[in-house]
């Protein structure tokens, strides 16, 4: 089984949704971005997202943005993140791995041999932020030659005939992007993500993550609640950008705040 | 090439997944794939809809000033026929004379009509040169709905006139610092705009690029450029151009003027993207010439990007040409070798801009002096009375502090 199946699998006899952080690779530098990554699991993250820098970042808020900005002048490429990714599998070889990034540079890279070597490296997902199912063919048969999943993402706008279209080829755990928007901006209504997520939940079989807008302790619990994964993005990577003139701080600060997500999803099963 | 998809019967039209040939397609946020759906249908449904033209049409007469002119510079003609050994016939088509100065207004029209019908109220659009963003808060003042503008803030800089203007028609203008500031970070921002407004709001994009069905639909409306073309050359005794020539920055204005005439072999044309400083990576907006396919702004064309995939910085003096990719059209009519693509640089611009005030009396936007430019400076390259249209895309007021900067 793969790793991404195994970890929804061990968490639902638990009972407890998956806490997972976004960090993009290569910010704020290679060698901080590293020991974040490393780290992370110690910190509590169950699945990680490893964000691709694109010079043309338009599904993310400033945030993210400015995150991509960091790592791109630090010359980052998709080879040295296939790097990172080794260096961290040679400390862990449990927690699930996947790749967010847009179309641009993996098609620069090659497609197939581009998942060829995430899953060398060992990667176990990608996320394409910017190729809807109906242009997807060429990176799913890719991601199933090299035992990838590619995560579909199902937004406030999907229609449940949609839903249903992009459910089909689904793998891992469908991403519900939980607003109209994008990353870091405004956070959803509470009452309103709680039916959206107890319909979508009717009619997906594999476990959701939510990700956009959670900030806070209590916006983890009240996601993980109603899903099965709580992803943080924005709020992660300002802890680096308000820590970036004392980059000492930045690992102890992320840590901080993965201690309060984790236990807020604790909370929430219990 | 990025997918291999079944041969399209007809060449000139996307197929349903919005490809010419394997460009094009939808390469957008799931949250934005109902609404290109939707603004899919919606243009099916106005096209084939006769009150839909008529409305157009109406407005195209009376409000824009249509059909533009084609006019034939004589004098310009004359003057490369005594210095440059040139030998055709050349024909200005005037899009510098439609309302508010260039051919922006037609695409923008035909929009806002569609937003109508879709029952939206809110407008948003991106500009380079301002072009677009005048005529879209224009249209937007007279169908009174609210818009805003995303330009980039070296863009604001160096079209104030055009900025003055929009404030002036109560747009709300949004500078855009991200990146090198310019078109293509204008147009991230407007689509992380539309993200966040998915119920109330259409974007008219300003070119043929973007995701399906934009490039579609722009060509669509400013396809009434070579139309009009087609019939006044006809009224003048020829029964059809031998040359068409377009500046090319998204394409727009390019595509209105070659699309009718695709299927007629006899017409040779040429696309002219902007060269920059010179042809060394960051210094020009060549796409076509120097760029390679790949995915920016929601479709597959050619790009301007580093070996990693990041996009590459990109110059021209002209705003209206300064952006990293191009309509995915063209790259199927590069590819297919329908079209032929060529670049001229800042400097032959800027001179060619100067030649045809002085000759013609006609100051063209800097945009435009790309496309004369190519005439001028290959005129001894024409047949004997070769007829040439150019497409007089705009004029050049926006562009007098540039001018003075460049002496
Ligand atoms: C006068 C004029 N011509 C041409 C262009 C380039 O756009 P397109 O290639 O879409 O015609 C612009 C863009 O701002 C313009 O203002």
């Amino acid at each position: 089984m793969n790793r991404i199946d195994g970890l929804f699998q061990a968490l639902a006899t638990r009972k407890r949704a998956a806490l997972i952080p976004f960090i993009s690779a290569g910010d704020p530098t290679p060698a901080l971005s590293q020991e974040l990554l490393n780290q992370l699991p110690s910190m509590g993250a169950d699945l990680i997202e490893l964000g691709m820098p694109f010079s043309d970042p338009t599904a993310d808020g400033p945030i993210i943005q400015k995150a991509h900005v960091r790592a791109l002048r630090n010359n980052l490429s998709i080879k040295t993140i296939f790097t990172m990714i080794q260096t961290f599998r040679s400390y862990n070889s449990h927690t699930p791995l996947v790749l967010m990034g847009y179309a641009n540079p993996i098609l620069a890279f090659g497609i197939d041999a581009f998942f060829q070597q995430a899953h060398k490296s060992g990667a176990d997902g990608v996320i394409l932020v910017d190729v809807p199912i109906e242009e997807d063919a060429t990176f799913m048969s890719a991601a199933e030659r090299n035992a990838l999943c590619v995560i579909r993402l199902a937004t406030p706008t999907t229609s449940p005939e949609r839903l249903r279209a992009l459910l089909e080829k689904a793998r891992g755990f469908v991403y519900y992007v939980s607003i109209a928007g994008i990353t870091g901006t405004k956070s959803a209504d509470k009452k309103d993500l709680t039916m959206r997520l107890r319909n979508l939940k009717k009619h997906c079989p594999l476990p959701v993550a939510v990700g956009f807008g959670i900030k806070t302790g209590a916006d983890a619990r009240l996601v993980a609640e109603h899903a099965q994964g709580v992803v943080i993005g924005s709020a992660l990577i300002q802890a680096i950008e308000d820590n970036l003139s004392q980059p000492q701080r930045i690992v102890p600060e992320v840590a901080q705040k993965m201690t309060e997500w984790r236990k807020a999803i604790e909370e929430a099963q219990s | 090439m990025l997918k291999a998809t079944p041969p399209n019967p007809n060449p000139h039209t996307p197929d349903s997944q919005g490809r010419f040939g394997s460009f094009g397609g939808r390469f957008v946020s799931e949250t934005l794939m109902p609404l290109l759906i939707d603004l899919e249908h919606a243009w099916q449904q106005a096209k084939d809809d006769p009150s839909f033209w008529q409305a157009f049409d109406a407005y195209a007469r009376d409000y824009i000033g249509r059909p533009s002119p084609l006019y034939h510079a004589a004098a310009l003609e004359s003057h490369l026929r005594t210095h440059k050994a040139f030998k055709g016939i050349l024909y200005f088509k005037r899009e510098d004379l439609n309302h508010t100065g260039a051919h922006k207004i037609n695409n923008c029209l035909g929009q806002v009509l569609l937003a109508k019908r879709m029952g939206k109220t809110r407008i948003i659009a991106e500009t380079g040169a301002g072009q677009h963003g005048v005529a879209t808060a224009t249209v937007c003042a007279r169908f009174s709905l609210p818009c805003t503008i995303y330009m980039g803030a070296t863009d604001i800089q160096r079209q104030a006139p055009n900025v003055q203007r929009m404030a002036c028609l109560n747009a709300n203008i949004h500078a855009v610092d991200a990146g090198t500031a310019t078109l293509k970070d204008a147009l991230n921002e407007a689509l992380r705009d539309w993200v966040q407004h998915v119920d109330d709001t259409f974007y008219i994009i300003g070119s043929v690029a973007g995701p399906h069905p934009y490039p579609m639909l722009v060509r669509d409306l400013q396809a009434i450029i070579g139309k009009e073309t087609a019939q006044q050359l006809q009224d003048k005794g020829h029964a059809h151009p031998h040359y068409l020539i377009a500046c090319v920055g998204g394409g727009s204005n390019a595509i209105g003027l070659f699309h009718p005439f695709l299927a007629d072999t006899r017409v040779r044309m040429v696309g002219v993207e902007a060269a920059g400083r010179n042809t060394t990576d960051g210094n020009h907006a060549a796409a076509l010439t120097l760029g390679a396919p790949g995915v920016l702004h929601g479709s597959y064309s050619y790009l301007l990007q580093n070996e990693d995939g990041q996009i590459q910085p990109v110059h021209s003096v002209a705003a209206g040409l300064d952006y990293p990719g191009v309509g995915p059209e063209h790259a199927f009519l590069k590819d297919t070798a329908r079209v032929d693509y060529q670049c001229v640089n800042d400097q032959q611009a800027l001179a060619a801009l100067r030649l045809t005030a002085q000759k013609e009396g006609i100051i063209s936007a800097l945009e435009t002096a790309h496309a004369l430019a190519y005439v001028i400076d290959n005129a001894e390259t024409f047949e004997k009375d070769a007829v040439i249209v150019i497409n007089l895309s705009g004029r050049g007021d926006k562009d007098m502090q540039t001018l003075a900067e460049y002496p």
